[in-house]
């Protein structure tokens, strides 16, 4: 993190949905870095901001939040960053506080705590084009003489009006350190701050700052405590009797903070805001359409279902360009390397491959976050997290989990992403872990062979749909009792309070929302792009080597009369065969012995996990019908068909029998066979612990219920 | 007195008391959710949970569960008998 450089630091403050971000965007342009908080999964947007007078400051958007009382590691960031707690981070110089115009009470709470930690502030009022609308009138020059002197710009981030004065508003911060005005305490409240704080420091040897006697004293968390080394026994005492000091004096010690400070606040505000006439918004109307109780849900679904389908088939499009894009280079690049084979398969089909493995998720990536932009900006994100929360709050999840589950089902990479709107970090882990359950669209081709070649044949075109339908819902009936058993057993959480704003409607920006489209699609590629391109790279060589020349001569001196085509069908697959890969599938073949698998299939099953729907053209080179076999090869679906064991207690049996075939079909719904699913599982929960989790429990899960169905079934059939 | 959970959609009042050492309830007063504050019940969500409620010139969501803290007293004289709604 830079940071360490002697620049000057200013860290954006304010409520969610004020216009943070989009403030940050105009006073930073494209100058912008994207980086991590250490330990936790809260990203750290950073920008050069150009004061106007020549000087430059590196300017921070902080998360979102509408208390300093740390419930939620957001908020732990943002309280932690402005106290300067942060390692390789230093403390702000400055503050710029972001608030709503329209609703300034509320937004002033978080400016006068923040306002106790002393820094100097500029207090920007964004959506002033709505509080114009309104017909709020703001005295600004009042309520910076009420605040103690610091500048207070109206401004409208989204029009870009007023930019230049917050420049002008922050150099004059920087320069004159006007800080906020603080709020006076009761004389009993003051006296237990003062209390905590030197008992605090006696015990912990440090200095205690104001804000964090007001953390220690007024919060039911310790996370305040616990940064401070200030231990539970140590602590208990002074705590208690500095709170019954406030108990006596007539507040309750959980409520005084808010109580205090919106007391003054209403005296701070008495004759700034002037309401005149204007227009009286449309969200209640809008509302009564959208959140109506048998309409509402009914709207609710077709939007939801036309957001489905945009994703799963406007991307396809993209997607068969980019693949056609990647075959044209191949074309294009791999003949001249035909004297040396190595070297040509290792840039066609393994760094042509692992570059195609990674930008193939780009477009459902882009399509889904073009989406969440306008279902965010909208404001009809939260109404849908409204309509389902019943559905989802019992197991331990929240409606915010709807969208990411949904576009689950086509792609799990993008869903992963799409879980940061989920702002519980807690539901944000359960949900991020139910995500690859759910049906992708990289688990059709295989059940589209299995049921082409085995279940229409045998009992027709009705049980082959209702095999079809079946298998993408295994996942769903799996993932419902994992958020339950995660939540409730292993996270341990209690029911989590889901207080959520419903905003105001707005029509989205287009620019804001392919803004933050390209953020998250470029994030996504330069982290977990480059361990989808080494898993990718890995596999390959592992399916490559050992390449002995002898293999193919023994193929064709045992094999003379067969075609030219036949026979290099049959020299991959043997190449394949003697591979490591190929090898460590044979090793490896009886632990998927009980599910019927034998071991090209297990091959198929390692090969495929840069990506699952590799297995299908796995399956062609072990059962040499070729390379590039898909879904609908009646070769591939024949040589499969005419696959029978060759020895063991099954000899002579089909291999793809029913219960083979099922079973199969079950271990792919539940298995974790994708490295980029578990590559983004890694980024987004902070660390390969998850991923490592998802990964063990997923693949346990599989062989468990496979093996399962695969014993039953055989025994009926 | 009636706890938020049990007021009906429309039904408006003024919060005469909250469990201050519940976090829901910490979050609220963050919001501006104090006692004496008039709040109401806009409506519910189609399947009966989580409510809507308005109350400083802001709409929030809260769970079922969570409303039956809040208690209301829907018979005070609510000067703005309608909170301004965004
Ligand atoms: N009307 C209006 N909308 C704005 C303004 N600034 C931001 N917004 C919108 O408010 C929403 C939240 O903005 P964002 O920057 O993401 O807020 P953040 O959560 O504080 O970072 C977005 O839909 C923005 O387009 C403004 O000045 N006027
Ligand atoms: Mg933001």
């Amino acid at each position: 993190m830079s940071s360490s450089d002697a620049g000057v630091l200013v860290a954006l403050v304010g409520n969610p949905n004020t216009g943070k971000s989009t403030l940050f965007n105009a006073l930073t342009g494209l100058r912008q870095r994207v980086g991590n908080y250490p330990g936790v999964t809260v990203s750290r947007k950073s920008g050069t901001c150009d004061l106007g007078d020549g000087q430059k400051v590196e300017l921070v958007d902080l998360p979102g939040l509408y208390s300093l009382a740390a419930a939620s590691p957001d908020e732990q960031v943002v309280i932690d960053a402005l106290s300067g707690n942060i390692a390789g981070d230093r403390r702000p110089d400055a503050v710029v506080m972001v608030v709503d115009a329209t609703n300034l009470l509320r937004n002033l709470f978080l400016a006068s705590q923040v306002a106790e930690l002393g820094l100097p502030l500029v207090l920007v009022l964004n959506q002033a084009d709505v509080a114009q609308e309104q017909g709020l009138r703001i005295d600004t020059e009042l309520l910076s003489r009420r605040l103690g002197g610091v500048p207070v710009i109206l401004t409208s981030a989204w029009k870009g009006e007023g930019i230049p004065e917050v420049r002008g508003g922050l150099a004059e911060a920087l320069s004159r350190r006007t800080p906020m005005k603080r709020v006076t305490w009761p004389v009993d409240i003051a006296g237990a701050l003062a209390g905590v704080a030197q008992a605090a420091s006696a015990d912990t040897g440090k200095a205690i700052s104001a804000a964090d006697a007001q953390r220690l004293l007024f919060d039911t968390n310790a996370a305040t405590a616990e940064r401070l080394g200030w231990t539970l026994e140590r602590r208990e005492k002074p705590l208690r009797s500095a709170r019954e000091r406030v108990r006596n004096s007539g507040y309750n010690p959980m409520a005084a903070e808010p109580l205090v400070h919106y007391a003054q606040l209403r005296v701070v505000l008495d004759g700034v805001v002037t309401e005149g006439l204007g227009k009286a918004g449309r969200t209640a109307a809008v509302d009564r359409l959208l959140l109506h109780r048998l309409l509402g849900p009914v709207l609710f679904l077709g939007i939801m279902l036309g957001f489905f389908a945009s994703v799963f088939w406007l991307a396809k499009f993209p997607m068969d360009w980019i693949q056609l894009g990647v075959d044209w280079t191949k074309g294009v690049v791999a003949p001249p390397l035909s004297p040396y084979p190595m070297l040509q398969s290792l840039v066609a089909d393994g760094i042509l491959g692992g570059v195609g493995a990674f930008l193939v998720f780009l477009p459902q990536i882009l399509i889904l976050f073009l989406f969440i932009g306008i279902l965010e900006d909208s404001g009809y994100m939260a109404r849908a997290a409204f309509i389902m929360d019943r559905l989802f709050s019992w197991c331990g999840l929240n409606g915010k989990s709807f969208v990411p589950m949904l576009s689950g089902f086509a792609c799990a990479i993008p869903s992963l992403l799409s879980t940061r709107t989920i702002e519980d970090p807690k539901a944000r882990l359960a949900t991020a872990f139910v995500v690859p359950f759910m049906s992708c669209s990289a688990r059709f081709p295989i059940y589209a062979l299995m049921c082409a070649a085995f279940i229409g044949p045998l009992y027709g075109p009705g049980w082959e749909s209702l095999v079809m339908v079946g298998m993408h819902c295994v996942g769903l009936v799996f993932a419902v009792p994992t958020a339950f058993v995660l939540t409730r057993l292993v996270l341990k959480v209690k029911p989590q309070p889901f207080v959520l704003e419903l905003p105001r409607y707005q029509m989205p920006k287009p620019r804001d929302v392919v803004w933050r489209m390209w953020q998250n699609a470029a994030e996504f590629v330069s982290k977990a792009g480059t361990v989808i391109f080494a898993i990718t790279i890995i596999v390959w060589a592992l399916s490559y080597f050992p390449r002995d020349a002898s293999v193919a001569e023994r193929i064709r001196a045992e094999h003379p009369t067969e075609s030219a085509e036949q026979v290099k069908a049959r020299v991959q697959a043997a190449y394949v065969e003697q591979s490591y890969m190929g090898r460590f599938g044979k090793a490896i073949q009886p632990v998927f012995d009980p599910l019927g698998f034998d071991w090209k299939i297990t091959v198929g099953v390692l090969a495929s996990f840069p990506a699952r729907e590799v297995i299908v053209s796995t399956l062609g080179v072990t059962y040499s019908v070729g390379e590039g076999a898909e879904a609908d090869s009646q070769d591939l679906r024949k040589a499969m068909q005419d696959a029978k064991w060759s020895e063991g207690p099954r000899a002579g049996t089909p291999i793809f029998s029913l219960a083979a075939v099922l079973a199969l079909m079950v271990f792919f719904a539940l298995c974790s066979q994708c490295g980029p699913t578990i590559a983004t599982l890694a980024q987004e929960t902070g660390g390969w612990r998850w991923a490592a989790g998802s990964f063990v429990y997923m693949t346990t899960l599989a062989w468990i219920v496979s093996m399962a169905v695969y014993q039953v079934v055989i025994r009926l059939t | 007195m009636t706890p938020l959970s049990q007021l009906l959609p429309g039904q408006f009042g003024k919060l005469a008391s909250l469990n201050p050492e519940r976090g829901v309830d910490q979050r609220l007063m963050a919001l501006g959710l104090l006692p004496g504050m008039v709040l109401k019940l806009i409506r519910k969500a189609p399947l009966g949970d989580p409510l809507a409620v308005e109350f400083c010139g802001q709409v929030v969501s809260l769970r079922l569960a969570e409303a039956e803290n809040l208690i209301i007293d829907v018979s005070a004289d609510c000067p703005i008998q309608r909170p301004r709604q965004p």
